[in-house]
C-alpha cells in the first residue's frame, strides 16, 4: 500500500501549503510538529528499529540547539554554516556517550544515557559564559532571507510571505532531506542488520557481526539527527534553554514515539503530530496538562502499546478480514 | 584552607543529607532488588510524604507527639497508596519490555505531580521541628540543630533494622528468595504476587517516610519530586541497584561530593554527582557494592 502511494511526499507537499491558509497559529504549530517529528523519529532509530531505550535523547537535541544558538548568536556564523555544525557536534558527543553505553545492556544501558544526558544539562545550565547557564540564551537570529526578497522583486509570489514563514519552508525542506535518509538507513542492509540485532543480538554475534559497532553506529546516527532537530528547534523557538537537555524532555520525545507507534517509520512523526495539536487543544481549557498526559500514557501502555500506527494496522487487518469473509 | 570548623560544619550536613536520601533511596534500591523494576515514581511518593505530613500537622496541630504521628500517618498513606497502584495496574507490567515499565513509572510522575498541585496548591508548605528537637547545640564552632542529629542516628538505626528484617526473619528470607528466582518461589508455595505487592509497598513507605521527615528541614514544593527521583537514582547506582549496603555507601558518598563540591567548585558541584554516577557505570555497571545481574 505505502509502497505505491508515497505517503510520507505527500503530506510534505501538503506542509507547504499551511502558511497559505493565512493562520500565523498553524503554521507556528506545523513547525513545532515538523522539529519535534524529526526528533522522536531519529529516537525511533535506536528504540523501535535497534531495540536500544535511551532515556537521555535529549542530550544531543540539546547540543545541537547550543550548536546552532552559540554559532549564529555570538559568533554570527550563517545558518548554512552552523545548522550542520550542529548535527557534527552532537554526532562527536554522541560517539564519545555511545562508546561507553553501547557496552551496557537494558536498563543499565538506560542509566547511563540518563546519566550523559544530565552531564550535559548540568554543563548548559552552569556555565553561564558559554550557554548563558540558567537563564539560557534567548533571541536566536533567524537564518537571512534576505536573498529571497531580492528573488520577491522579480518572482510577485516568492516575496509575500513573514520570516518565520520562510524559517517554516526552510524547516520543511531540511526535514524531508533528513527523513529521505533516515528512510534510506532503515531500508538499507545496515538498517536490517539493526533489526535483526534487536531481535536476537546473540545469533547477530554468532553469525560474525560486531553488534556493538552496529548498535555505536545506530546511536551516533540518531545523535546526530537529534542534534539536526535541536539546531532547528532553538531558532524556531527564538531562544535555547538548558531544560531542552533534562531528562524529562528525554522522557516527552520517548511518549511521542510510543504514541505514535514504534513499529512503523512514520509512527514517531504522527505521534508528535498527536501529541503536539492534543497538547495545544487541552492547554485552553485546563493548566492540567502533565496530568492528562500521564493518563493517556497508562492507557497507552495498557491498551495500544503498538501506539497510533500499531492500532490503525491492526484495525486496518480486522477491516480487510470482515471484508474478506463477507 | 578553610578553618575545622567549617569543615566539620559541611562534612555533617552531608551526612544528614546522606542519611535522609539513605532513606528514600533504600526504598528504590528494595523495588528494584525484588521487582527488577526502576520505579521514577519514587520521588513522588516522597514528594507525597512530604505533602502528608505537612496535611497531618495541619490536622493534627503542634501539641507534643503530634508530629511523629503526621509522620507515620503519611508514610502509611504513601504505602497504601503504592500498593493500590500495584495491585491495579504495575502488576500488570512485570512480564513487559524495560521501556513500558519505565514509561509508565513515568506517567505516574506526571499524575501525581498534577494531583499534588490540584490537592494542595504551588504555594510552599512547611513543617516546624517538633517541639522537643527545635532546639541546637554547638560543637567545634558548629551549630547543629538537634533534630539533625535525631536523623542523623534514625539513618544507621533504619539500616540496621531493614538488614535484621532481610537476613533474621522468614519474611526476609522470602523477599531475598523472589529477588534471586521468582518461578522457584512460587513453585515454593509461596503467594508471589502478594509477596511483590508486599515489597513495593515496604519501598512506598520508606520513600514517603523520607519525604515526611525532610519536611521540617526543606520546604514542601511542586518539583521536589523530580529533583529528589535523580538525586535517588545517583545513589542507588553508585553503591548497585538492589545492594542495601550500597546503597547506604552511596548515599554518604553523595553527601560528602555534594557539601564538599559546593567548597571547592560550587558551580560544577551537581556536575560532579553527574560524572561519578557515569564513571561507576562504566567501570562497574552493578555499583560499588551490586552483583552483576544474571
Amino acid at each position: 500500500m505505502s509502497r505505491r502511494i508515497p505517503w510520507g511526499a505527500l503530506v510534505l507537499l501538503a506542509a507547504f501549503f499551511v502558511p497559505a491558509m493565512g493562520s500565523r497559529y498553524y503554521t507556528f504549530l506545523a513547525n513545532d510538529v515538523v522539529i519535534w517529528a524529526l526528533f522522536a523519529t531519529s529516537l525511533n532509530l535506536l528504540v523501535g528499529y535497534t531495540g536500544l531505550v535511551s532515556f537521555g535523547h535529549a542530550a544531543y537535541f540539546g547540543v545541537g540547539a547550543y550548536t546552532t544558538g552559540i554559532l549564529m548568536k555570538k559568533v554570527g556564523l550563517p545558518f548554512l554554516v552552523a545548522f550542520p555544525a550542529a548535527g557534527v557536534a552532537a554526532a562527536a558527543f554522541a560517539l564519545l556517550f555511545g562508546y561507553f553505553c553501547v557496552r551496557l545492556t537494558k536498563i543499565y544501558f538506560a542509566m547511563l544515557t540518563l546519566a550523559f544526558a544530565q552531564i550535559v544539562w548540568a554543563i548548559c545550565f552552569k556555565w553561564n559564559e558559554v550557554t548563558g547557564g540558567e537563564q539560557g540564551m534567548p533571541e536566536i537570529p533567524y537564518p537571512d532571507f534576505g536573498w529571497v526578497e531580492r528573488v520577491g522583486t522579480v518572482l510577485p509570489w516568492v516575496g509575500v510571505y513573514r520570516t518565520s514563514e520562510y524559517f517554516y519552508f526552510l524547516t520543511l525542506v531540511l526535514v524531508g532531506a533528513c527523513f529521505w535518509l533516515l528512510r534510506r538507513i532503515v531500508g538499507s542492509p545496515f538498517g536490517r542488520m539493526l533489526t535483526t540485532i534487536r531481535e536476537n543480538p546473540e545469533r547477530a554475534e554468532f553469525i560474525g557481526v560486531n553488534v556493538r559497532r552496529y548498535e555505536l553506529a545506530a546511536f551516533v546516527l540518531a545523535g546526530t539527527f537529534a542534534g539536526l532537530a535541536g539546531g532547528l528547534f532553538g531558532i524556531f523557538n527564538r531562544g535555547v534553554f538548558p531544560d531542552f537537555a533534562y531528562w524529562s524532555k528525554s522522557a516527552e520525545v520517548l511518549i511521542m514515539t510510543l504514541l505514535g507507534g514504534m513499529g512503523a517509520f512514520f509512527g514517531p512523526a504522527v505521534g508528535a503530530l498527536a501529541l503536539l495539536w492534543l497538547n495545544q487543544q487541552i492547554v485552553s481549557y485546563t493548566e492540567y496538562w502533565p496530568l492528562i498526559l500521564g493518563v493517556i500514557l497508562v492507557i497507552l501502555l495498557f491498551v495500544f502499546p503498538g501506539g497510533i500506527a500499531g492500532a490503525t494496522a491492526a484495525a486496518w487487518r480486522r477491516l480487510g478480514r470482515r471484508a474478506r469473509g463477507a | 584552607m578553610p578553618d575545622f570548623s567549617f569543615i566539620f560544619a559541611q562534612s555533617l550536613s552531608g551526612l544528614t543529607a546522606a542519611m535522609f536520601l539513605f532513606l528514600i533511596a533504600s526504598g528504590l534500591s528494595l523495588i528494584f532488588g525484588v521487582l527488577r523494576v526502576l520505579n521514577f515514581a519514587h520521588g513522588s511518593f516522597y514528594m507525597l510524604g512530604a505533602y502528608g505530613a505537612y496535611q497531618f500537622v495541619q490536622w493534627f496541630g503542634t501539641g507534643p507527639g503530634r508530629f511523629w504521628w503526621a509522620v507515620l500517618g503519611a508514610a502509611l498513606a504513601v504505602a497504601v497508596l503504592g500498593g493500590v497502584i500495584e495491585r491495579l495496574l504495575f502488576r500488570y507490567l512485570y512480564d513487559k519490555e524495560e521501556l513500558y515499565q519505565l514509561l509508565f513509572t513515568y506517567a505516574l510522575v506526571l499524575i501525581l505531580s498534577d494531583a499534588a498541585k490540584i490537592l494542595w496548591g504551588t504555594q510552599q508548605k512547611s513543617v516546624s521541628r517538633p517541639p522537643g528537637l527545635a532546639g541546637s547545640f554547638h560543637l567545634f564552632g558548629a551549630t547543629i540543630p538537634y533534630y539533625n542529629l535525631f536523623i542523623l542516628a534514625l539513618g544507621p538505626a533504619i539500616a540496621l533494622g531493614f538488614w535484621w528484617v532481610l537476613h533474621r526473619t522468614r519474611a526476609g528470607r522470602l523477599i531475598r528468595a523472589a529477588a534471586l528466582d521468582r518461578e522457584t518461589l512460587a513453585a515454593l508455595g509461596v503467594n508471589v504476587n502478594r509477596l511483590y505487592m508486599a515489597v513495593f509497598m515496604i519501598g512506598s513507605f520508606l520513600g514517603g517516610l523520607g519525604g515526611a521527615l525532610v519536611t521540617p528541614v526543606k520546604s514542601v514544593v511542586p518539583g521536589m519530586d523530580t529533583e529528589m527521583i535523580v538525586e535517588a537514582f545517583i545513589v542507588v547506582v553508585i553503591g548497585g541497584l538492589g545492594s542495601f549496603w550500597g546503597t547506604f555507601l552511596g548515599a554518604l558518598i553523595y553527601g560528602q561530593v555534594l557539601s564538599f563540591g559546593i567548597l571547592f567548585i560550587p558551580r560544577f558541584s551537581i556536575f560532579s554527582v553527574f560524572v561519578l554516577m557515569a564513571a561507576v557505570l562504566i567501570i562497574r555497571p552493578w555499583g560499588l557494592l551490586g552483583r552483576p545481574l544474571k
